[in-house]
């Protein structure tokens, strides 16, 4: 095409001028998308009534009709009566502004909550450096194992005059993070391992494989939890204890493996053979192919449904609650047990959603991020 | 396709020692895939230096003929001998003929991940474990040589498929391989890019190099290859050089199989 042009002697012609407002910008735009003929438009008018009731509606409740808190009587219970007067009219944010202390930390002891507090900080820094491609070496390994064990200090105490808190008193959002980092922190790996195994050449490895994934992937998370809390210390010595959260925790571990092992496995399946062949070809070792070859291009194929997985293991923490572990939304539950606190259930819930929220909406936007960041090879 | 009309190019002169041990030796091999009998009682020696052009119509055995010589695919009748080394499960002289046999496949497998020049100095770095500046001024003396280093940093994605081939041979050439197999080389390329591989390939001959190459190119057989194998169902039907070969065929097989192909020409 380029070559006509060239050759074509420049004729004249009149100068470009604009389109018409009328076929391009804003007007052009809401003309075709939305009021195209009587049906869009009545559609269009409706939804948007709908849509501006639903907003004010929820702009009253949250903001015009709120209650932000309330007067405390000396003897510490909180006077609730304006805020039942509301009769649900408008939202009582003040169990929020009283409660969430408990709520983002739960029984840790009131005068140490700058501890959970510098630990959720921690735990969110930790996630930024980790994010950062400039940081994906080996100086990774360090400042995990450096900010887990400043965490752990954090936490526990007992040393450099820190007062010792025992984990059964943990609780928060401290814990879904903990639970949530080590988790998948442990189970990524994990899985990687297991999805390779389930493709190995030596069938042991290949049958211990396959039953790992088809065993948990086969009961509820809830009943993995409940022989972590219940069966699995029937198993221990007798005077031996480990940890209920720590067995909380490799439960966890466990199912969000099973889970990414198959998501991994599907990017390994994904692979052309040529690549193995190249690779095997080139003399490359087993590890170094694999390290090099064909982990580095299975993971970026399944980054979507990894970060799906790793987003519903996020949420999944919560279910700890069945064994008694104190996570946010345990926590929230419970501020709202105190009579003059009851019923006040909607704006907890929100509350501890929109901190969910965060944290999902930031893993989401990053994926979207990395994807298009390490699939640019594929751009022509 | 117009190398195969031209068959009066001049003929690349031989490099073949045969005063050296042969480089390729295959004694009987036989392989099955489940109850398929693919390779029945191969017999195939190469010299030292010697090209040879394998061709036969497909599912004859031929790519999986070459493909046992570095142990992509396993024999299970036979004996395989490359450089003097027997292929066996023992895993350090299956490494040891890989590292010195370089294979060019049909389908360019260049891994999209890695820039060209990654692609070619991942294997010296790692398996020859050269130094990485030393890796890459070979690797770009060999792009060189193929005639594209401008396109080091680019990802293979971003070549046509004739440079990625080039870049495919260049990849092999730069684990200073002994042995080269071309596994059908030109069978996935437009018509106007065969002629850029071949040339790639022709200059690799006339440099000595020992050749193995599938392929139904006859104009490049008879320009570069010492010898052409005809292989039918799994069995090496006819060998020679290429004028007895394609100017004096012996077996009807091998006159069906030059009839179909001259005729597709």
């Amino acid at each position: 095409m380029s070559d006509i042009t060239a050759n074509t002697p420049a004729l004249p012609s009149s100068p470009p001028r604009s389109a018409p407002l009328t076929a391009v910008g804003p007007i052009a735009w809401l003309r075709a998308n939305l009021f195209s003929g009587w049906l869009s438009t009545a559609v269009t008018l409706a939804l948007g009534y709908l849509i501006v009731r639903a907003v004010m509606g929820f702009v009253d409740w949250a903001f015009i009709n709120a209650i932000w808190s309330v007067p405390i009587s000396p003897t510490g219970v909180a006077q609730t009566q304006a805020c039942r007067d509301l009769h649900g009219s408008g939202a009582c944010w003040a169990v929020v502004t009283e409660k969430h202390r408990f709520m983002l930390f739960g029984t840790y002891p009131y005068e140490q909550h700058w501890r959970p507090a510098i630990v959720c900080l921690l735990f969110v820094a930790l996630y930024i450096v980790s994010s950062m491609r400039r940081f994906w070496n080996w100086t990774l390994i360090p400042i995990w194992i450096g900010t887990l064990t400043t965490i752990g200090i954090l936490m526990w105490g007992g040393i450099l005059g820190l007062p010792y808190v025992p984990q059964e008193r943990w609780g928060g959002l401290p814990i879904t993070l903990i639970l949530a980092t080590f988790g998948l922190a442990l189970a990524f790996p994990l899985s990687i391992l297991v999805a390779l195994g389930r493709r190995s050449s030596l069938p042991a490895i290949k049958v211990l494989c396959v039953l790992y994934v088809e065993l948990i992937r086969g009961v509820p998370l809830i009943s993995l939890l409940f022989m972590a809390s219940v069966m699995f210390p029937l198993f221990l010595p007798e005077g031996m204890n480990i940890d209920k959260l720590l067995r909380a925790q490799i439960a966890i571990t466990l199912f969000a493996g099973a889970y990414l092992a198959e998501v991994v496995r599907g990017g390994l399946q994904a692979l052309p053979k040529g690549q193995y062949e190249a690779a095997d070809a080139m003399g490359l070792s087993y590890w170094q192919k694999t390290g090099f070859i064909i982990l580095p291009q299975a993971l970026r194929l399944v980054i979507p449904p990894l970060v799906n997985t790793f987003i519903g293991f996020f949420k999944d923490t919560s279910l700890v609650l069945i064994i008694g572990i104190f996570d946010l939304l345990t926590a929230g539950k419970t501020a709202i047990v105190e009579p003059s606190w009851q019923g006040f259930g909607v704006e907890v819930y929100v509350f501890v959603g929109l901190i969910y929220l965060c944290f999902c909406f930031a893993m989401s936007k990053y994926s979207q991020g990395l994807e298009a960041e390490l699939n640019r090879h594929r751009r022509r | 396709m117009s190398a195969a009309i031209e068959p009066t190019e001049v003929h690349v002169a031989s490099a073949m020692r045969t005063d050296a041990p042969p480089a390729i030796v295959l004694d009987k091999v036989n392989k099955w895939f489940g109850a398929l009998h693919v390779l029945r009682d191969v017999d195939l020696q190469v010299a030292t230096g010697e090209r040879v052009v394998v061709c036969g119509p497909s599912g004859s055995g031929k790519s999986t003929m070459i493909r046992c010589i570095n142990r992509l695919e396993t024999h299970q009748e036979g004996r395989i001998l490359v450089d003097g080394i027997e292929l066996s499960d023992d895993v350090r002289a299956l490494d040891a003929i890989r590292r010195d046999v370089g294979m060019v496949f049909q389908s360019f497998n260049l891994f999209p991940h890695l820039t060209i020049l990654e692609n070619c100095t991942l294997a010296p770095i790692w398996v020859r474990k050269m130094p990485k500046k030393q890796a890459e001024e070979l690797a770009m003396e060999y792009l060189t040589r193929v005639r594209i280093p401008e396109q080091a940093k680019k990802y293979p994605g971003q070549l046509s498929g004739g440079q990625q081939q080039r870049v495919a041979i260049a990849r092999a050439l730069c684990m200073k391989p002994k042995i080269m197999l071309f596994d059908e080389p030109t069978s996935a390329l437009d018509p106007e890019m065969i002629k850029e591989v071949l040339d790639t390939m022709v200059m690799l001959a006339a440099e000595g190099m020992t050749m193995i190459c599938v392929t139904h190119e006859m104009g490049f057989a008879r320009q570069v290859a010492d010898r052409v194998v005809f292989m039918d169902r799994g069995e090496v039907v006819e060998s020679g050089t290429p004028e007895e070969v394609f100017n004096d065929p012996k077996t009807e097989r091998l006159k069906l199989f030059l009839s179909q192909i001259l005729r597709g020409h």
